[in-house]
């Protein structure tokens, strides 16, 4: 049996009375993009920000390759931290910088690289993205959609061995949506590196994930592949997975895959 | 029990209050001591520093002149007019100078940097958080102290013995245009009752002022900023409107404070 790259041992988290996680218990696996699935509020960005270590949990642990996170020294945690990399739901890119800045910050100010190389990175970077001409301009001079794409640049940029999408493509156009969906799934396949996607973009998002949880009153009611969510019998999952077909313009069923 | 009640429920809720700000100064005085050691540590954010001189320092000048020549050209007025009164209007510089150089030079210069820098620092960072750049910070292992407040920091207590001889100079120049040009005075007594009352003393005592008020402001400041998110009063922007607002009051009153203990010892 394999053992999970990063797992939630009944985890408990509440902000005063809101009781946001309820005893949740996850299994991540490495080399895998795995699906957060559930409803608005529901506690999904909040468990994505226990595994960074943007949050603690109340009670519960949760293990990074076997260990306790908790238990680790500080510099184990730092290390840990430099393999991770978020991708903010509202983008979080600094708004007095540069866009070129704004992607090359985490290059500057955590390796040691030469000014020339930060530069090949992060225009290797814009270019696979599609931002083109934008190295000087400002965030708030930019759309909703492309402030997302060089949010992801910047999550990518230092290749890291765990990625966290925090709803990557809320906001953009069917056409970017698919080349996110595509541009995670290729760098997932090139790099190999842990995926933990929030998103709502049923089915689409099943097409790039090995995995699925779906995240329900803090508890996580249903983990495994798309097609054995697709065929799941629990009442909550299937209302929950109907509505959001509904909602979508593209009714492909999850084990109707599209070539990619 | 109801009139043991009475009695113990205003003890209860001092010693909560009381607790409340020792954690609290607490919580400064280690925001205030890693953001300073941050200062240190390689590599020096030598750039940024000096953006931030830029920021606090440079753009202060006009505001610190035109305060400090009419603060001096007040204390020459009403200087010159009490002096008069015991026929000694000969100590108008006297006067002028120790007033400046130890107690309002630093005191006002402070209050004005923290009107003009300290609130839009306390802004800034409290922007900031509200919009997760500091946790953006966090996630890409970029410690923010050091890479927000540590620049501060440095360049406010470079910037504030600097903007604090300017506004001296400036006030003295101010008390000479009142007590000498405008109302008669020898510019000859005024500047040799300068010359022969200040000592070195009293300028080192109002260079350490400075400091420490450029420590009070940026810490009280970016705090403020910093934990923005947990203000129970306002969230978003009217919790940074808050933040900004305790930053000045606090800063204000803490350099008002931290002026007289200062004095007690110095003198």
């Amino acid at each position: 049996m394999r053992e999970p790259f990063i797992q939630f041992k009944n985890v408990f988290k509440s902000f005063g009375e809101n009781h946001v996680l309820r005893g949740t218990e996850l299994s991540i696996y490495k080399g895998e993009i795995t699906t957060i699935i559930g409803k608005s509020g529901g506690g999904k960005s909040v468990l994505l920000k226990h595994i960074i270590g943007l949050l603690e949990q109340d009670s519960g642990t949760i293990m990074f390759e076997g260990r306790p996170i908790s238990d680790m020294k500080k510099a184990e945690r730092k290390a840990l931290k430099r393999k991770c990399s978020y991708m903010f739901q509202g983008t979080a890119l600094f708004d007095s910088l540069t866009i070129f800045e704004n992607i090359a910050l985490p290059l500057k100010e955590t390796t040691r690289l030469s000014d020339s190389e930060i530069d090949r990175r992060v225009k290797d970077k814009m270019d696979q993205l599609d931002l083109n001409d934008i190295d000087e301009k400002y965030p708030s001079q930019l759309s909703g959609g492309m402030k997302k794409r060089v949010a992801l640049a910047r999550a990518l940029v230092t290749d890291p061995e765990t990625v966290l999408f925090d709803e990557p493509t809320t906001g953009l156009d069917p056409i970017r949506k698919k080349s996110v969906h595509e541009m995670i799934s290729n760098y997932q396949q090139k790099f190999g590196f842990t995926g933990v996607v929030v998103s709502h973009d049923i089915p689409d998002i099943f097409h790039i994930s090995q995995r699925v949880a779906m995240l329900d009153e803090g508890r996580i009611l249903f983990e495994g592949s798309p097609e054995k969510l697709a065929q799941s019998s629990d009442p909550a999952v299937k209302e929950f997975i109907q509505g959001l077909y509904a909602g979508n313009d593209t009714c492909i069923q999850p084990d109707k895959k599209v070539d990619k | 029990m109801s009139q043991i009640s009475v009695l113990i429920n205003p003890i209860t809720a001092l010693g909560k209050w009381i607790i409340f700000i020792v954690q609290e100064m607490g919580r400064i005085a280690i925001f205030f001591l890693k953001s300073f050691c941050l200062m240190f540590s390689r590599p020096f954010q030598i750039k940024k520093i000096f953006q931030q001189i830029h920021f606090i320092g440079a753009k202060s000048i006009f505001v610190i002149c035109l305060t400090g020549a009419f603060t001096g050209m007040v204390l020459g007025l009403q200087g010159y007019y009490t002096l008069v009164k015991f026929g000694s209007a000969g100590f108008l510089g006297a006067v002028v100078a120790l007033s400046l150089i130890r107690e309002l030079g630093p005191v006002l210069a402070a209050i004005m940097v923290t009107g003009r820098a300290g609130s839009a620092m306390a802004a800034e960072v409290g922007i900031m958080r509200i919009s997760e750049e500091i946790d953006a910070l966090d996630t890409m292992d970029i410690n923010p102290l050091r890479f927000l407040i540590s620049p501060k920091l440095a360049a406010a207590l470079i910037s504030m013995p600097l903007l604090t001889a300017l506004f001296d100079v400036v006030g003295i120049i101010g008390g000479y245009v009142s007590g000498s040009v405008l109302l008669g005075l020898s510019g000859g007594i005024y500047f040799t009752r300068i010359e022969t009352s200040v000592e070195m003393t009293d300028v080192s005592g109002g260079f350490i002022k400075s400091f420490v008020f450029a420590a009070v402001i940026v810490t009280i400041c970016c705090f403020q900023g910093y934990y923005t998110h947990t203000r129970k009063e306002g969230f978003g922007a009217k919790g940074v409107s808050l933040s900004t607002t305790s930053a000045v009051v606090m800063s204000c009153v803490t350099i008002l404070i931290t002026d007289y203990v200062l004095t007690s010892f110095l003198l």
